[in-house]
């Protein structure tokens, strides 16, 4: 008989701009090696997938990482005593800080988390980038954290066009000093400083989402190159391609910083077919359904890993298939709604 | 008088749908209860001395929090516009 | 029939938002106790507002930090830093722990020597040391940390005049990856300035350059820092080994460390994010440790840390005076705390919890001090359970620098009780009275009297 585990997910929040939630609860549903019942962890309640009952079994509210690991720790203990949790996985960006923090203590408790360490997620935030590229011998585009408007003055090798980067979040790309002192102002004021100045590569971008043991071995790799953004710069539509530089390059990543658990490598190949990492997402991406579909069931294969079961590379994949996303309405009744916003589970 | 909009209620989890504009809103239990009162058109008189019997309040905090409360189910356009309101 | 506790009336708007990053704080758990000493009591007895200073936690957190660094250095050595509180009562607590005193004027100097300090364990530090702070400074053989060139060449001139030979140290100012640089005190490493004093003091002859000193910036969010400053440090000192075969005796870090408070506009709270004791004396001690220093040589390190220490064991206890809607129906709660006592809400976001029991209805209130000021603000948006007039509320960690910079303004500075291991509490500073007050004023004898 096939073993059965209960898995909490997080971002179920499958709206324009998608948390990956969703895609991950529909890897593990389609698991070969093990059954599910799928817990739901949501913040608000409206998020798609609390409704989304033959995804969902069941859902709780969790309350948001800013109000501390101590009252995280609580609801999560809480929710352990119901649903006996044998795994969480974490899918937020502003959530996977407080989710390592707590992955002694959750592991106490019998629940897995398969997270990159604390070492891995403070190195390759947006602001530590060049050093780590020096570090690990990785293209990054050149940056410089800067703490006041006069400093703009003295990026002596950063050029124009550049972008002008929130320490979290936000982005501007800029062609003169004045736009980007306006930047600056915006963004600092949003986002507090640094404000990071980051070289603007010009080329084609390109995805590859992965998978890493914690022990230097790929798992997994699958790049994508996106065919359609939306406002937001979501994908709505991209395609698997095979890219032996750009596996070559996710090996590298892995194998140099033995990365643990789920990730997405923004690239950006140049006109002289060299490949800069712009960005590292510590998390599964919102497209790792194309990753299954072309036969590397990533979420299955982090939920293995974490179990402790011997989990072998995936070592193929099936190139130029697409994924289509699509927006779809649930028809559903209050009473649900009341349920989840009054009690808080449904 | 203060008289809540006919097809409004509340449920006994303090879940309040407007089904007029589609807003829903959360009461805490005192919340609830004074807008039970308030359905079944209880005057403030009435609601206060139940209130008085069975919470350790004072009439003048009771006051003050009745009035302010009610303002905000008026500004949430859930009580009947009163004509004899001056 | 016992009657049920009463909670004002509150409706809600649902508001159906998509996860926002930025989520809304709830502090959940009520502060009933204090040390096992009701809230209650405490106000009943000695007022409110009150400060209250927890005798456990100061020293429970000392040894956290005193664990931190002696089990990775050999020689450590704490200095109580008077600015951050210099209540005696505190002082003392330091002082008993072991601790020197760090003083930074002529005023916390003399109040170090009268808790009983050895004159040879103060340290003085600051830009503004009169020539009578230097004079009795040297006769108490202090350790006079020089700020700026002026002051060396005033303490070089006092050690001319015969008598004793004043042990000194200077500051150093140094870049250490973080911003802002605090340049403005002590002399620059990078620049020079640094050997510029040291080349001075060891040429005069005249003064005994016992130590290193630097204090890289305050409310530090990356221990890392601390050892690039170390390591700028010993190298320095082996510089002078090598240049003067002169030996220092320690490595002053100053202070700096954050306490777990959450600084506004950060996104997650300090208890989650800020380093801990362990992170600083990692970075620090591997520093020295992995410097030139030969194993038994290795100086004393000194330690100046005082918000980190203090903080947490620091509470302002205060009352709801009036609940209040704004103009845009904003639910607003006007408590007895003002700024001016707590001076650190200009840059914190305190936790600020109930005295007493809730139900875990809240709703998103702004916490307003008593005083006729705009600026009055204890906190801009909190999510709050539903107080009622009266009602207590416990403001956390404010027990560095808010008993020393708190001002006499509209209200007078209230009660500090310090509450000891036995859970029993000691008025250790009495509230102003109008009286206090009126004995510093005079009124010329013309401007007595008047008809109205």
């Amino acid at each position: 008989m096939k073993k059965k585990y209960n898995i909490g997910v997080t971002g179920l929040n499958a709206i324009d701009s998608p948390g990956p939630g969703i895609a991950v609860i529909r890897g593990l549903r389609e698991a070969a090696s093990f059954d599910v019942r799928i817990i739901g962890l949501a913040y608000e309640s409206l998020e798609p997938g609390i409704y989304m009952h033959d995804h969902v079994d069941k859902t709780y509210h969790i309350p948001y990482p800013s109000t501390g690991t101590d009252l995280l720790l609580q609801r999560l203990e809480y929710v352990h005593q119901q649903e006996k949790l044998d795994l969480i996985i974490p899918n937020f960006d502003a959530e996977l800080y407080s989710f390592i923090k707590l992955s002694d203590q959750l592991n106490k408790l019998g629940i897995k988390i398969f997270l990159p360490t604390l070492k891995q997620f403070e190195e390759r935030q947006k602001f530590n980038l060049p050093d780590f590229g020096k570090k690990y011998d990785l293209f990054v585009p050149r940056s410089k954290p800067v703490f006041a408007v006069n400093d703009l003055y003295k990026l002596d090798e950063i050029d124009f066009p550049y972008l002008v980067k929130g320490k979290y979040y936000d982005a501007s790309i800029v062609y003169n000093t004045d736009q980007a002192k306006s930047a600056f102002n915006k963004i600092s004021a949003k986002w507090g400083l640094p404000i990071i100045i980051q070289e603007f590569i010009h080329g084609t971008e390109y995805n590859v989402t992965g998978l890493g043991d914690g022990k230097g071995n790929t798992i997994s790799a699958v790049p994508m190159r996106k065919q359609y953004i939306t406002d937001k710069g979501k994908a709505w539509g991209g395609i698997s391609i095979a890219d032996k530089d750009m596996l070559e390059l996710t090996d590298k990543f892995i194998s140099q910083t033995k990365w643990k658990g789920g990730f997405e490598l923004e690239l950006m190949k140049n006109s002289k077919n060299e490949f800069y990492i712009l960005e590292i997402n510590p998390r599964i991406p919102a497209w790792v359904y194309l990753a299954v579909g072309v036969g590397q069931n990533i979420p299955e294969a982090l939920v293995n890993l974490a179990m402790g079961e011997e989990v072998k590379p995936f070592t193929r994949f099936d190139v130029g298939k697409m994924f289509i996303r699509y927006a779809y309405d649930m028809i559903v009744d209050i009473k649900e709604f009341e349920q989840i916003s009054t009690v808080g589970e449904l | 008088m203060v008289k809540i909009k006919p097809n409004v209620a509340v449920s006994e989890s303090g879940f309040l749908f407007n089904p007029a504009n589609g807003e829903s809103y959360s009461l805490n239990p005192v919340g609830t209860r004074i807008f039970g009162f308030l359905k079944e058109g209880k005057s403030y008189e009435e609601i206060r001395d139940s209130f008085m019997r069975e919470y350790t309040v004072d009439h003048d905090s009771f006051e003050r929090d009745y009035d302010d409360f009610v303002n905000m189910l008026k500004q949430y356009n859930l009580t009947e516009r009163d004509e004899e309101e001056v | 029939m016992e009657k049920q506790r009463y909670e004002r009336p509150v409706i809600k708007k649902l508001e159906t938002n998509m996860p926002n990053k930025f989520g809304t704080q709830t502090e959940l758990a009520p502060k009933t106790h204090i040390d096992n000493v009701p809230v209650k009591k405490l106000i009943e007895e000695f007022g409110s507002p009150l400060f209250v200073v927890s005798e456990q936690t100061i020293r429970k957190t000392f040894a956290k930090a005193k664990k931190a660094f002696t089990t990775r250095y050999p020689k450590v050595q704490f200095a109580w830093s008077y600015k951050t509180n210099y209540q005696n009562a505190i002082c003392n607590v330091f002082h008993q722990e072991g601790s020197w005193a760090e003083v930074v004027s002529g005023f916390e100097y003399e109040k170090a020597l009268r808790n009983g300090v050895d004159g040879k364990k103060i340290i003085f530090n600051g830009p503004d040391k009169t020539v009578d702070d230097l004079k009795l400074a040297i006769e108490n053989d202090s350790l006079l940390h020089i700020d700026h060139l002026d002051e060396l060449y005033t303490i070089i001139e006092l050690a001319g005049n015969g008598g004793k030979k004043p042990k000194v140290a200077i500051r150093v100012n140094m870049d250490t990856g973080v911003y802002p640089m605090w340049d403005r005190f002590g002399f620059n490493y990078e620049n020079g300035q640094a050997w510029d004093a040291l080349n001075k003091i060891m040429r005069s002859n005249k003064l005994e350059l016992v130590g290193l000193h630097t204090h890289i910036g305050t409310f530090m969010l990356s221990a890392n820092a601390y050892s690039v400053a170390a390591y700028k440090l010993a190298e320095l000192a082996l510089g002078i080994q090598k240049k003067y075969s002169h030996e220092i005796k320690y490595i002053d870090m100053g202070g700096g460390f954050a306490s777990k408070n959450t600084l506004k506009g950060a996104y997650m709270p300090g208890t989650d994010t800020n380093p801990t004791f362990d992170d600083f004396a990692e970075a620090i001690t591997s520093a020295l440790i992995n410097s030139d220093f030969k194993p038994d040589k290795l100086p004393l390190l000194i330690l100046e840390t005082g918000r980190a220490l203090i903080d947490d064991a620091g509470y302002l206890l205060g009352t709801v005076i009036s609940n209040k809607r704004l103009a845009d129906g904003k639910r607003t709660t006007i408590l007895d705390i003002g700024v001016n006592l707590m001076f650190t809400s200009f840059w914190y976001d305190h936790k600020v919890t109930p005295a007493q029991p809730f139900s875990h209805y809240t709703e998103n209130t702004v916490l307003y001090g008593p005083l006729c000021m705009n600026i009055d603000v204890i906190r801009e948006n909190a999510n709050l359970p539903l107080l009622n007039k009266g009602e207590h509320v416990v403001v956390h960690s404010v027990g560095a620098y808010n008993m020393t910079q708190w001002m006499q303004f509209i209200t007078l500075r209230p009660n500090i009780v310090m509450i000891d291991e036995k859970a029993t509490p000691h008025l250790i500073r009495e509230k102003e009275t109008l009286d206090s007050l009126m004995s510093y004023e005079k009124v010329p004898e013309h401007l007595k009297k008047f008809d109205l």
